[in-house]
């Protein structure tokens, strides 16, 4: 058990490392100057040359690397020259807002999704079934941001019932903060929705088919105990992974949905460092969705223990 | 499969199964093939044929006609002073651009872009893929390589690369292809690794068959039909990406009519005229639709197995 802990948690380094060295390469293989390209287009040549000395430009590419690290894993990340602060500064400024619409999503997803997997593989081939079938391919298709403004379109302007955009701390109040997060969240969960209900489906109809599910029923339990008890309980490993593969998906619609909404978190910074060419910003907020990325995924595999008394490393 | 299969130095042939006219009727048969097939093959030809149905320059600004309401008509003037009636079937944005003539031509980067993005991660990742495969020294190489390379949101990295380059049609297809390529060498490995155990390929290797014949004759007709599947998929996410890219404003340059810089320029003014986001959001929703209608069709009878499930993976 220790050692699996241990063996696991090794071999996210690898994986860590890799990620480092490509978010590191993205701006030093740039064509052209690193630190002209940092300092953006109206910089001067003493601007330049400091951020050169500062990034140890004129080193060994090694070298380089080494400091960059060095620096990344004391919780620096650079200066952003756009907006004039360190970047960790600037990235905790940008979390809570795109915390708070992931969870939405993801909870909103699970609450949505699971139910009705469970539901189409108890009545397989039936019309629900079909429907969802059918819906997921269509949430696969459907883009972001066109479901945004659809929502937008039909909800906000033409019935009136939620506000347009923007987004409110929830500091300022509970209501305004759900308020304004009720459409994003229900816009980005679509796809992810569509992901889990198929996943769901799949696996509890496999389930299903499963000699301790006839036995359950044989034994005279309610049919919602069966599903639940033993058929989604069994089928839990396959779903709690896709919700964790899944998580790719979602930041990438974080970045979209932020944008539609006018949602001031680190999806919408994301577009603007881009627009704005400031690389430390762009490495940074890459660095940390991967990382994150790459710890939810260790986290749920470390959940397969709980959720399967027969999985022992 | 082909149909005979002949070795080096061996006189016999052995005739595979006729099972190629049988896939080419059950694909004839599948709801989803045909749907999926219909509509895209419509849009190919809508957006092939675009100066032939009634379109005019896309890029064509004129002040008089701005704004316009679906199905207004006016006079359209263009730079050599001719002048002639045009209906606007789908409106003209604030530059009073014919809005049905940007949606058609729009169509061509977007099918464009999602084909090529499809052929060149098919093409890298079974370059890719056959090395981690068949090489072993390498394998753990490359596939810690593409662990980190997944690790790293597919639109992040795309964005990310775009704004190195400076976007163009190259710039745009090179930086959506890279995050494809990790998930096209994860499945020519699988493919390889379990289609390296069958009975007949361990009959070639007896017979001293060279390593690199091996590959082009046993293995890799084997992994063609998963990786159709697989490259229809990654040209509908393509199409989805590229229109991102151009939503967020750092894709293709705002003058060349993409789906995704129609909606961006359209977006402004959301309120007033919806249209202008919901015409082209549902061009590119209908396409990415139907090609993954396609490749669900296509992976249910090319694909053995999916065919007891029909799961994606």
């Amino acid at each position: 058990m220790l050692r699996f802990l241990a063996a696991r948690l090794l071999a996210t380094i690898p994986v860590l490392l890799v990620v480092a060295v490509f978010v590191f390469l993205l701006l030093r293989l740039t064509p052209g100057d690193p630190a002209a390209v940092i300092a953006g287009d109206n910089a001067t040549g003493e601007q330049i040359e400091q951020i050169r000395e500062s990034l140890g430009l004129n080193e060994p590419l090694i070298t380089q690397f080494g400091i960059w690290i060095g620096n990344v894993l004391r919780g620096d990340l650079g200066e952003s020259f756009f907006f004039r602060m360190s970047v960790t500064e600037l990235i905790g400024q940008r979390l809570e807002p795109t915390l708070a619409l992931a969870l939405c999503t993801i909870v909103l997803a699970v609450a949505i999704a699971v139910p009705l997997g469970v539901l189409a593989a108890w009545r397989h081939g039936g019309w629900l079934d079909r429907a969802l079938m059918g819906f997921s391919t269509l949430g696969f298709s459907i883009p972001v941001f066109v479901l945004g403004y659809l929502l937008i379109w039909l909800v906000s302007l033409e019935l009136g019932w939620l506000p347009v955009q923007g987004y409110r701390r929830l500091s300022e109040g509970a209501g305004p903060f759900i308020r304004h997060l009720i459409l994003p969240s229900l816009t980005l969960s679509v796809i992810y929705i569509a992901l889990i209900a198929r996943v769901t489906r799949a696996s509890v109809s496999e389930a299903l088919t499963e000699d301790y599910v006839r036995t359950a029923r044989a034994k005279g339990l309610p049919e919602w105990r069966v599903l639940t008890r033993h058929a989604l309980a069994n089928a839990a490993v396959p779903i709690v992974t896709v919700i964790g593969i899944g998580l790719a998906l979602l930041i990438g619609g974080v970045v979209v949905t932020e944008s539609v909404y006018a949602i001031p978190g680190l999806g919408r910074l994301t577009v603007d460092a881009v627009l704005a060419r400031d690389f430390p910003t762009i490495q940074g907020v890459i660095l940390l969705f991967s990382v994150f990325y790459v710890l939810i995924n260790l986290a749920i595999d470390l959940a397969y223990l709980a959720l399967d008394p027969r999985i022992r490393y | 499969m082909d149909s005979a299969v002949t070795e080096p130095g061996a006189e016999h042939t052995i005739a595979g199964p006729a099972a190629r006219p049988a896939v080419w009727t059950r694909l004839a048969r599948n709801w989803s093939v045909r749907i999926g097939g219909a509509v895209l093959a419509l849009l190919l030809l809508a957006s092939g044929a675009a100066p032939l149905l009634g379109t005019i320059d896309p890029a064509l600004i004129d002040p008089v006609n701005r704004d316009l309401l679906p199905g207004a008509t006016g006079e359209v003037m263009l730079l050599t002073g001719e002048s002639f009636p045009h209906t606007f079937w789908l409106g003209t944005d604030s530059y009073g651009r014919d809005i049905y003539s940007r949606v058609l031509y729009g169509g061509r980067v977007s099918l464009v872009v999602g084909v090529t993005v499809a052929l060149l991660s098919l093409l890298f990742g079974i370059l890719i893929g056959l090395a981690a495969g068949t090489i072993r020294w390498l394998d753990g190489v490359l596939m810690r390589v593409m662990d980190g390379l997944m690790a790293i949101p597919g639109i992040l990295l795309a964005i990310a690369l775009v704004a190195l380059w400076r976007a163009s049609i190259w710039t745009v297809i090179v930086a959506i292809t890279i995050p494809e390529i990790p998930r096209v060498v994860r499945l020519v490995r699988s493919l390889v690794l379990s289609i390296r155990e069958e009975p007949y390929v361990e009959a070639a290797r007896s017979l001293g068959t060279p390593t690199a014949i091996m590959m082009v004759r046993h293995i890799l007709p084997n992994t063609v039909a998963p990786l159709i599947v697989q490259g229809t998929y990654i040209c509908a996410s393509a199409i989805l990406v590229e229109a991102i890219l151009s939503f967020l404003g750092v894709g293709l340059p705002t003058d060349v009519p993409t789906w995704g810089n129609i909606m961006a320029e359209g977006r402004l003014q959301f309120q007033q005229y919806p249209h202008n986001v919901l015409f082209p959001g549902i061009f590119l929703a209908l396409t990415v639709l139907a090609v993954n209608m396609l490749g669900d069709g296509l992976r249910d009878t090319l694909d053995p197995r999916f065919s007891k499930h029909g799961e994606r993976p």
